[in-house]
């Protein structure tokens, strides 16, 4: 695993040149264009629907954080009481007695980490193969990859159940995570990045006499980034977010993770609301606090990946 | 993106490398999704004991699902719930045309208050969406009985339930669809605008005439995957509605009736067959999208 995540370390370095570029197109104005509405449109009106969009977009958050800052009788009054006053940070400790908040919060690290190195590592390496390399059955196993990707979860999803069970992995971190380690569209992401790198430099090191794994190894992943980015982004995401899954294979509140813990421990006291503001804040802060940092490259990934 | 044909056919012999670069993925390939279709597919035509194993009963479970009213109840809700979030694509065009303005400030400000709902986890969002939605206390009854509206109990009514779930999934995808529309948005050549705008076409014919027709493509794309995510409606509606809601039978989307079926009632010979019939559904309506993209999707 160490080793694993080293390449997922030197395979994120080389994002920089692209996001260089990426932001040299963002600006592609014409200079007329440019010109003209440096004149005659000011961008007052854009500014002021985009705010009012924004703020539509924003309220629920803030409305959470205010909530979950409240106490219940605060929640619970007609009118609503906007500003708590005393702010009751009480709720945030209250979020680690009620729930096993820590236990859900480690396993939803767990997954997301196991499922995003076990990605990075099998979908770059079965897509390399399938992209640049020759071998008896390659059409007939990428077809049978590809298939997966128009079948929707719930047709694999009993018997993913009954293997899990099988394993007695019911309640542990290894079940939840295990079958999204493999990723058929994973798989395709990265074959279409290694189909696009040109045959010199591959020619270049096998001339050398490296092998096709230190070729891969060497040579293509560091090429990779922002593909690789790409993935990680809509691993993490998808892993720390996810719901049905969890909630099949994971019955105990202290071995789910926090996805599924927050819906079911909504489900058992629906009436404590400064705290179920509290611990979904919580669990969602780590992916925003990710996110904002680093917006330009989440944005960039997530559209780089759908337009393939 | 590829401009470059696959390359594969390169001089030199791999030998076993191959093997070991497809193996892993192969293997949890198969173990994982392939087999698992196979079996569902199996399971669809059997009835599972209480203590486990399958007794084949040929089309029982599909004859049971046609005269099941929740199947039917199932599919419109899941339609209506794809129809509304569907309606955030114009939303999103408008969004992407205004960020992509030249020489717009805060740009990158608005986009990461715009992206926000899509990353955040649904289950949490939902959290507060029903506090917004409570019939008694939720600010969005408050705001209406400002104007005269005497609004419901907005997550335990039928029908107003499956309104206010859609307008969370609305509000999540937004941001997705922004993205990829402004990215259309980027690769329509400037000259298309200089050259119309010396023909004398004003913003509102430039729009109309440029932008939409070259759009297209994006909006296709964007629509496709809307689709395909409207019909794995579950999170939301689990989180929002809760257990025990006396609405969720009329508002439940057909992955909730799925695992309704499969692991709160047990019977997982029924739910396969209710997967198999999502699949068959969300293949025919992928399908009937590419058929009909012909009509309104402009390839330049």
């Amino acid at each position: 695993m160490p080793e694993a995540s080293s390449a997922a370390a030197t395979a994120a370095a080389p994002t920089a040149p692209p996001r260089a570029g990426a932001r040299a197109s963002a600006r592609p104005a014409p200079p007329a264009r440019r010109r003209r509405s440096a004149r005659h449109a000011p961008n007052g009106w854009a500014h002021l629907f985009l705010a009012a969009g924004g703020v539509v977009m924003v309220f629920p958050f803030v409305w959470q954080l205010l909530t979950s800052l409240s106490t219940n009788a605060q929640v619970m009054s007609v009118p609503p009481t906007f500003w708590p006053g005393e702010l009751q940070w009480g709720n945030y400790a209250e979020v680690f007695s009620k729930l096993p908040f820590l236990q859900e919060f480690w396993v939803s690290v767990s997954i997301t980490v196991i499922r995003t190195v076990g990605q990075l590592v099998l979908c770059s390496m079965a897509g390399y193969a399938f992209a640049r390399m020759r071998f008896p059955l390659r059409g007939v196993l990428l077809a049978l990859v590809l298939s997966i990707l128009m079948v929707p979860p719930q047709v694999y999803l009993i018997p993913q159940y009954q293997i899990i069970n099988g394993l007695g992995w019911l309640n542990t971190v290894a079940g939840i995570a295990a079958p999204g380690v493999f990723s058929a569209f994973g798989t395709f992401l990265m074959m279409q990045f290694f189909k696009g790198v040109p045959d010199s430099l591959e020619e270049a090191a096998r001339l050398d006499g490296a092998n096709p794994f230190q070729v891969f190894w060497r040579i293509m992943l560091p090429l990779a980034g922002p593909s690789l980015g790409a993935l990680t982004i809509i691993t993490v995401l998808w892993s720390w977010n996810d719901l049905l899954w969890p909630l099949v294979v994971s019955t105990r509140a202290e071995s789910m993770p926090l996805a599924a813990g927050i819906a079911t421990f909504a489900g058992r006291t629906a009436t404590d609301y400064p705290v179920m503001m509290a611990a979904s804040a919580l669990a969602m802060a780590p992916i925003l606090l990710l996110f904002v940092v680093m917006q330009r490259r989440v944005i960039e990934g997530l559209a780089h990946s759908g337009l393939k | 993106m590829s401009a470059t044909a696959p390359t594969r056919a390169r001089r030199g012999h791999d030998g076993w490398w191959p093997l070991l670069f497809v193996l892993p993925t192969m293997f949890g390939v198969v173990l994982f999704y392939l087999w698992p279709i196979v079996q569902t597919g199996y399971f669809s035509f059997t009835e599972w004991g209480a203590f486990g194993g399958q007794t084949w009963v040929g089309t029982e479970n599909y004859r049971r699902l046609a005269d099941e009213p929740d199947l039917g109840t199932a599919v419109v809700n899941t339609l209506v719930y794809t129809a509304i979030v569907l309606l955030g694509i114009p939303i999103a065009m408008f969004v992407a045309s205004l960020l992509s303005r030249p020489g717009l400030r805060f740009s990158g400000f608005y986009r990461v208050l715009y992206f926000m709902p899509y990353v955040a986890m649904p289950t949490a969002v939902a959290m507060v969406w029903r506090l917004i939605y409570n019939g008694d206390f939720g600010i969005l009854n408050w705001a209406l009985a400002l104007v005269g509206i005497d609004g419901p109990a907005w997550t335990s009514t039928p029908g107003f339930a499956l309104v206010a779930v859609s307008i969370v999934g609305l509000w999540t995808s937004l941001g997705f669809a922004i993205i990829i529309l402004s990215a259309g948005l980027k690769t329509i050549p400037p000259e298309l605008y200089e050259a119309s705008s010396l023909d004398g076409a004003t913003a509102w014919r430039q729009f109309r005439s440029v932008t939409v027709p070259l759009l297209t493509p994006s909006v296709f794309f964007v629509s496709v995957i809307t689709v395909i995510n409207g019909f794995q409606l579950f999170d939301l509606l689990y989180a929002l509605m809760g257990q025990g809601n006396p609405a969720i039978q009329q508002t439940q989307s057909l992955v909730y009736l799925f695992y309704n079926e499969a692991f709160l009632r047990n019977d997982k010979g029924f739910a396969a067959a209710i997967a198999m019939v999502i699949l068959l559904i969300v293949g025919a309506v992928t399908l009937l999208q590419f058929r009909m993209q012909k009509r309104w999707v402009t390839y330049a």
